[in-house]
């Protein structure tokens, strides 16, 4: 069990499969966040509630996305991961600009300050993993 | 840091303590494999087992503390972090299987660094009244 020597250029595979690992954790974190959001308080801040809801869906999309990695599955991730950059920076900007908006925390909330920053490195992340994996780039 | 445990909550105390250190270790120990280009060794899955053994003793506890009628105070919360935490390392178990190159020590790692978060995260939803 020590060092395989592939260095493959898959989507799915090596640095890819820790980008997925990183995508079920924070799946699972905003799934269940907004679960218990929008089960338990959800008339107190409806518009941040159904972010944290959306914010969900696409880690849990672009997880699959990257773990099948084929045609199709490149393309929801490229998809995936373009609307969480443009969404955490939005969110990031309008939560700073006003925080009525969004009265209680979501995944996006301050840039994804409340979870280390990685929300908004986690989709540059993705996008340049899957320019690196794209099927026709030149093999070194 | 123990010393909580006397104040009444089953998820801060020594077992607490030691899930927090051990998944640290695995994660520091994952993180010089990873570095050194190695594939997650029998090491890693060993400190993950144990530390997934730990996990479930800690849910056990909370589990015996609400069968004794003591409540969590957002039971919601603290119900969604005890599933979420004890499926944490058969998550990186699995994951570090599939990928046995330096990427599944990385695995390793990642889901060591988060797991000691939700602990601390699971004490804090247990302690907002009971504390």
């Amino acid at each position: 069990m020590a060092e395989t020597q592939v260095p493959e250029r898959t989507t799915n595979r090596g640095p890819g499969r820790l980008l997925i690992a990183v995508y079920i954790l924070f799946a699972i974190a905003a799934t269940s966040r907004a679960g218990l959001q929008i089960a338990t308080k959800f008339d107190q801040a409806p518009v941040a509630y159904l972010l944290s809801a959306v914010a969900a869906l696409i880690y849990i999309v672009a997880a699959v996305g990257l773990a099948r990695a084929g045609h199709a599955g490149r393309r929801v991730a490229l998809a995936c991961c373009s609307v969480e950059l443009v969404g955490v920076v939005a969110v990031g900007i309008l939560s700073l600009a006003d925080r009525a908006l969004f009265p209680d925390e979501t995944v996006w909330s301050g840039f994804g300050s409340g979870y280390g920053y990685i929300p908004l490195v986690l989709p540059i992340l993705g996008l340049y993993w899957l320019w690196r994996t794209r099927p026709d780039a030149s093999r070194p | 840091m123990t010393s909580a445990a006397a104040a009444g909550s089953p998820v801060d105390g020594i077992l607490a303590t030691a899930a927090i250190v051990l998944s640290l270790v695995v994660a520091a120990w994952a993180l010089v494999a990873a570095l050194r280009h190695r594939a997650p060794d029998r090491l890693q899955f060993v400190g993950l087992a144990v530390l997934e053994v730990a996990l479930l003793a800690l849910a056990v506890l909370a589990l015996v503390a609400l069968g004794e009628g003591v409540r969590p105070g957002e039971p919601g919360a603290f119900f969604g972090y005890l599933v979420t935490l004890v499926c944490l390392p058969p998550l990186a178990w699995v994951l570090a299987r599939m990928e046995p190159t330096r990427w599944g020590s990385a695995i390793v790692c990642a889901v060591c660094l988060v797991t000691p978060v939700v602990v601390v995260r699971l004490q804090q939803t247990w302690e907002v009244i009971g504390g």
